[in-house]
């Protein structure tokens, strides 16, 4: 069981909560905080936000399946995610994909054994003009070759 | 380039801060318009033809119009999704001109009685969100954003709220619900959200782009922005271009400026000195135009004679060195992927097409596939609560149409 959250994040979520008429929409903000905190929604999370916003662990849950940036699973220090859709795949992503699936020994969607990098492949980033594109955390990574993702990766502790 | 209203501060080192912005002339325009009687400035955007810039090019002022006057708390939520693939033109504009779009959030509130706002951004633009929290945290300082704003008796309290990874909460029925804490599942038109929207209250949303040219339309007036562009079009359109240019980018240009133009004059032409293949004009869901259909002008009603449709205005370049196939791909993959599973035709249809093209990637397509790849669109198109079909729907059927010789060569 996670320690659940600290005194200074409960103030900031009290305060997130007061924005909105009913508190169940909080629950993207609280998710936000949650997986910033802790990395991922484990259950306990879950169970911890339905609390604070007095709804069924369920709908909190409904919620985290839903939506592809939250993380059911603890992921590695850096969470590559790279663009697959079209602008990008034109100027070739496909090609840096497998290149980063080799130079890190995984597939899409694993992590390191060393729990340094998670792989996983996205759609449309919102930032073609620089592509192929990545994100790695949430910095935004463009006009990708292996040169540069090397560069990249290889200045990250 | 023609005169910017946009993004013609766009170059300046810290114009995203309050100081440099009121510096050149900022929050004039709520000046102005707090002044205004609300049906004042209802006229004027109405007369500028302000169309959605989001996608569907609905005229705003005609959207603000509809929303009642009943004794209920009434809400604005700026769509800063930002999904549709080969978009990216909000994010520039919240980047380097916050205040502005906050300005036009003010200028649509006091016009509409809102006293909230919400700005509904996509969760992968988490620096950009910062950027916008910042802005008004400033704006609230400087006596723009709060209970009494510079004295004139109106109230707005404004936030950001973020999003987490679904293209179909750009929908705006799909946003309203996942801003209350739900999946991001569309709603059954109507109610409209102008009068049944957020919190069942009524509920105006509109488009970061569009949200920003209100400032413009306020103090220069109706009659100059519908002279930047068309009559039932007014004013600039930021154009992202991207895919196979040599320049990819943005590029506000009058609406009404040719996709041509747009490609070979300010994008530089196809990249490498290729050929022209195809273009979508108007981010993934547009129907794409084949090279012999460019010289045509962006426009929303230009782009609807031509079968396709002007969209978000981001513009994909496909040449001669890119495969169609490889196209249909991005385009199945990317539907399957963000269908939110609710309506049938759409949840299965998607997934259908894309294991058919996979296939056919694999090699083992046949003719049959092609046939199939149209029934199961035609089954789409129409037929699902929200607009995603059909976005679906559209541009498998126009690659499939109009590029079945090569596909079929491809099997």
């Amino acid at each position: 069981m996670n320690p659940g959250f600290s005194e200074r994040t409960r103030k900031k979520i009290d305060k997130i909560v007061a924005r909105y008429p009913q508190k169940e929409a909080a629950i993207l903000p609280l998710l936000h905080i949650t997986q910033q905190e802790f990395g991922f929604i484990s259950p306990d999370s879950e169970k911890q936000i339905a609390e604070i916003l007095g709804i069924k662990p369920i709908r909190v849950r409904e919620v985290v399946t839903f939506y592809t940036m939250l993380n059911r699973e603890p992921v590695g220090k850096y969470y590559i995610q790279v663009c697959s859709n079209l602008s990008c795949a034109l100027l070739g992503s496909e090609k840096l994909i497998d290149y980063l699936k080799g130079k890190l020994g995984i597939e899409p969607g694993q992590t390191t054994k060393d729990k340094k990098f998670t792989l996983s492949l996205v759609e449309c980033l919102g930032a073609c003009e620089q592509a192929p594109c990545m994100m790695v955390n949430f910095d935004y990574y463009g006009n990708l070759d292996k040169k540069k993702i090397d560069k990249i990766l290889d200045g990250l502790e | 380039m023609a005169e910017q209203v946009l993004t013609q501060h766009f170059g300046l080192v810290n114009f995203y801060k309050i100081d440099e912005y009121v510096k050149k002339g900022g929050y004039e325009a709520v000046r102005k318009a707090l002044q205004m009687k609300p049906e004042e400035i209802l006229e004027e955007v109405k007369k500028a033809n302000l169309r959605g810039r989001g996608g569907a090019g609905f005229p705003a002022g005609v959207k603000w119009g509809f929303v009642p006057k009943v004794d209920k708390p009434k809400y604005l939520c700026v769509n800063a999704d930002e999904g549709e693939p080969g978009t990216f033109k909000d994010r520039y504009i919240m980047n380097h001109n916050p205040h502005m779009l906050l300005e036009g959030i003010i200028i649509t509130s006091f016009c509409v009685d809102i006293h909230t706002a919400f700005i509904y951004i996509r969760g992968e633009y988490e620096a950009i969100a910062l950027r916008l929290e910042e802005a008004i945290s400033d704006a609230y300082d400087k006596g723009f954003l709060g209970k009494n704003i510079l004295n004139s008796g109106f109230a707005l309290d404004v936030f950001v709220h973020r999003g987490a990874g679904a293209y179909i909460c750009g929908e705006e029925t799909a946003l309203l619900e996942s801003l209350e804490g739900k999946r991001g599942n569309p709603r059954l038109k109507p109610p409209f959200p102008a009068s049944v929207g957020l919190f069942q209250c009524p509920t105006v949303i509109n488009n970061v782009e569009t949200l920003s040219n209100v400032p413009q339309i306020m103090l220069k007036g109706a009659d100059w922005f519908v002279g930047k562009g068309l009559p039932k079009d007014g004013g600039t359109r930021i154009f992202g271009v991207s895919g196979m240019v040599e320049k990819p980018g943005i590029y506000e240009l009058p609406i009404g400026t040719t996709l041509k133009e747009i490609i070979n004059k300010y994008a530089g032409g196809v990249k490498k000195g290729k050929k022209l293949k195809a273009v979508i004009p108007g981010g993934m869901s547009a129907p794409v135009l084949k090279a012999d259909e460019i010289d045509i002008p962006m426009d929303f009603d230009s782009l609807v004679n031509a079968k396709s449709m002007l969209g978000s205005a981001a513009i994909i370049v496909i040449d001669t060195g890119t495969s169609m196939l490889d196209v249909l791909k991005a385009v199945t993959k990317f539907y399957s992927h963000e269908s939110c599973g609710q309506c049938t035709p759409c949840r299965i249809g998607t997934s259908w097409i894309n294991k058919i093209v996979k296939r056919m990637i694999e090699g083992k397509g046949s003719k049959k596939d092609l046939d199939e790849i149209v029934r199961l669109s035609s089954n789409i198109l129409g037929n699902t609560l929200c607009p995603m079909g059909d976005a679906a729907a559209m541009p498998i059927l126009s690659i499939t149409k109009k590029f079945r010789k090569e596909l079929e060569s491809n099997l």
